[in-house]
């Protein structure tokens, strides 16, 4: 299915990845982030479109607050945030004047602006584009999907806590994506167990089980799955929580260079491994 | 790109879609279409005159603990027998509530008073779209305008019977839910919100948001909740912070902009693992921390809701 007209923005973009979740707060903006900078680390061009349009995270986790978006001949120029134009931005946070108004649409409007994302950001040639995206299965998503549609996206990181009360808004994401025709990479559980710094003992804060309930659920790869060796006395196969990772993203630092030791680095560098391993060589 | 208008008149108000900055925006016909249904709020406002207290739960970000604290506060509430407590789960993508209250799988019936809520105890009544999905497995993916149509039923076909409070929860953000159930009971009249966040600037950032959308639609702030706020080691005992409060907090930020911090309710691994069993933590752990640091809020959202109460009356009265 060919885009309209024009090769459009996106014709530079060799993959596009989403990054969902149909629960809040599972660390879908922390992953799509950290995900990003790991690809960069691993030699590729990346870029970051942030839908999230009531809860804009993205600039302020690459300390990109307060930037501002220029027009070029081609549409918007994205945000850069290295010299080297390896990681590239866009986010409706860049364009509020004021950081605490609340953006309080409805569904028609945010759809056009989602639109609007996706057809006038002069991207250039990126070798991924991550697609961060709000809780839910709404305006935003369909708006997302359909817009991406013509540039037959890779596929979606599904990410998940491990408690069954996220596991049950999850499930329902995943009937999203099949309902849209979105293959869905694979199952991320994020938050999956806290190493006390005091003593070392690891407790399941957030319970545990769900990603790969998940995974089994809707026979999809759980992603930390061989993620070797695991850090000692944490469940195996899923995403820590770490707050070294939290402070690095608050402060908009490069956790990927900044804590390589950290249990989280370990998760995040497999998870991108897998990505560029699931990438096809060839284009289509 | 044009800018944000920041001079649309509202979406509710008589100039919807009608304004000069109306002109081009993508919203205007569904504005203009003057999607008023003034009887539609005035059924919704007789309805809610057996209800004697609103409060919503908001946050702006997700994931920061409103359907758990909403759960919570209903529990609290309904320990008194003689309080008659309503939880209204208006998340409609995600609903949560049926699984927290241990009501998965159950569904709504009709009467000739219209739907009955799903009792957990005799004084606890529940409502949410998860009742009427027939697996856990389905989607509800629907735009603005069918979400809205969703919670104007919740709102006007339901019967709560006479109910001492109302607790509704809601979606994270600030879209078509929250400025449907602000604008269906607005007539109502709505004690005010609870607004729930967690330490990180990553949450206040839409804590802050969602402050401001209360200010503009005119909801009353009754506080905010710092939920997570802080991790007791089973082991050792020792306090760790999970999610530091790199600037400051939910204390700065509520000094900052002058509402009341109810409290802090510090992370307990067991009330994840009661949420996903369906059991007030209460029960299971009556001596936590965070049961105590409930209680206490609760205490301050009664303390908030009888004080409006009197003023009322004194209105009324004088």
């Amino acid at each position: 299915m060919e885009a309209a007209a024009e090769p459009g923005n996106l014709a530079g973009v060799r993959h596009i990845i989403l990054v969902l979740s149909g629960k809040g707060g599972v660390g879908k903006s922390t992953i799509s982030t950290e995900l990003a900078l790991a690809l960069r680390h691993a030699g590729k061009k990346v870029g970051i479109l942030d839908v999230d349009l009531c809860g804009p995270s993205i600039p302020r986790m690459l300390g990109a607050q307060g930037r501002a978006v220029h027009q070029c001949d081609r549409g918007w120029a994205p945000v850069f945030l290295d010299r080297e134009q390896s990681i590239s931005l866009m986010s409706v946070g860049f364009l509020l004047e004021k950081p605490d108004e609340a953006v309080v649409w409805r569904g028609p409007k945010k759809n056009a602006l989602i639109k609007q994302f996706v057809s006038d950001v002069a991207w250039g040639e990126l070798d991924y584009l991550v697609v961060d995206t709000p809780p839910g299965t709404s305006d935003e998503h369909m708006a997302t999907i359909e817009a991406l549609r013509p540039y037959q996206p890779l596929g979606a990181l599904v990410v998940t806590t491990p408690q069954a009360v996220s596991v049950g808004d999850v499930r329902r994401e995943l009937t999203f994506c099949r309902k849209t025709g979105l293959r869905v990479m694979g199952i991320v559980e994020n938050m999956s167990g806290f190493t006390c710094p005091h003593c070392t003992e690891c407790t399941s804060v957030f319970s545990r089980g769900g990603g790969e309930e998940l995974a089994q659920l809707a026979g999809v790869p759980f992603l930390g799955a061989d993620m070797a060796p695991p850090p000692p006395l944490c469940p195996a196969g899923s995403v820590p929580l770490d707050p070294a990772l939290m402070r690095t993203l608050e402060e908009g630092h490069d956790f990927i260079q900044e804590f390589p030791g950290s249990p989280a680095f370990a998760a995040l560098t497999s998870i991108a491994q897998k990505i560029l391993d699931a990438t096809p060589a060839c284009l289509p | 790109m044009e800018e944000v208008p920041h001079d649309c008149p509202g979406a509710d108000s008589a100039q919807a879609g009608r304004g000069a900055s109306c002109q081009g925006c993508p919203n205007q016909r569904l504005c203009a279409s003057g999607a008023g249904a003034t009887p539609d709020t005035e059924e919704i406002k007789e309805k809610m005159k057996t209800v004697k207290h609103k409060i919503l739960v908001l946050s702006g970000k997700g994931g920061v603990g409103k359907s758990t604290f909403s759960a919570h506060l209903a529990h609290g509430l309904a320990e008194d027998e003689n309080t008659q407590i309503a939880l209204l789960d208006i998340d409609i993508c995600g609903p949560s509530i049926p699984k927290i209250m241990g009501l998965e799988g159950e569904q709504v019936h009709q009467s000739g008073s219209g739907w009955s809520p799903v009792y957990v105890e005799d004084n606890l009544g529940v409502m949410s779209v998860g009742f009427l999905l027939s697996s856990p497995d389905d989607a509800v993916i629907w735009r603005g305008p069918k979400k809205n149509g969703m919670i104007k039923q919740f709102l006007r076909d339901v019967d709560w019977g006479e109910v001492d409070y109302l607790i509704v929860d809601t979606p994270p953000g600030t879209s078509d839910e929250h400025l449907s159930v602000v604008r269906y009971l607005a007539t109502a009249h709505i004690d005010g919100a609870v607004i729930i966040t967690t330490p990180q600037e990553v949450s206040l950032q839409d804590v802050r948001k969602e402050i401001n959308f209360c200010r503009k639609v005119k909801l009353p702030i009754i506080g905010v909740v710092e939920n997570m706020s802080g991790f007791i080691c089973p082991k050792c005992k020792k306090e760790s912070q999970i999610f530091p409060p790199t600037t400051g907090g939910a204390e700065l930020m509520c000094q900052d902009l002058e509402v009341p911090l109810l409290g802090r309710v510090p992370l307990d691994p067991l009330i994840g693992k009661n949420c996903d069993k369906g059991q007030s933590f209460f029960i299971d752990a009556p001596d936590s921390p965070a049961t105590l640091a409930y209680r206490s809020i609760i205490q301050r959202i009664q303390e908030f809701c009888n004080l409006h109460q009197s003023k009322e009356e004194n209105l009324i009265s004088s």
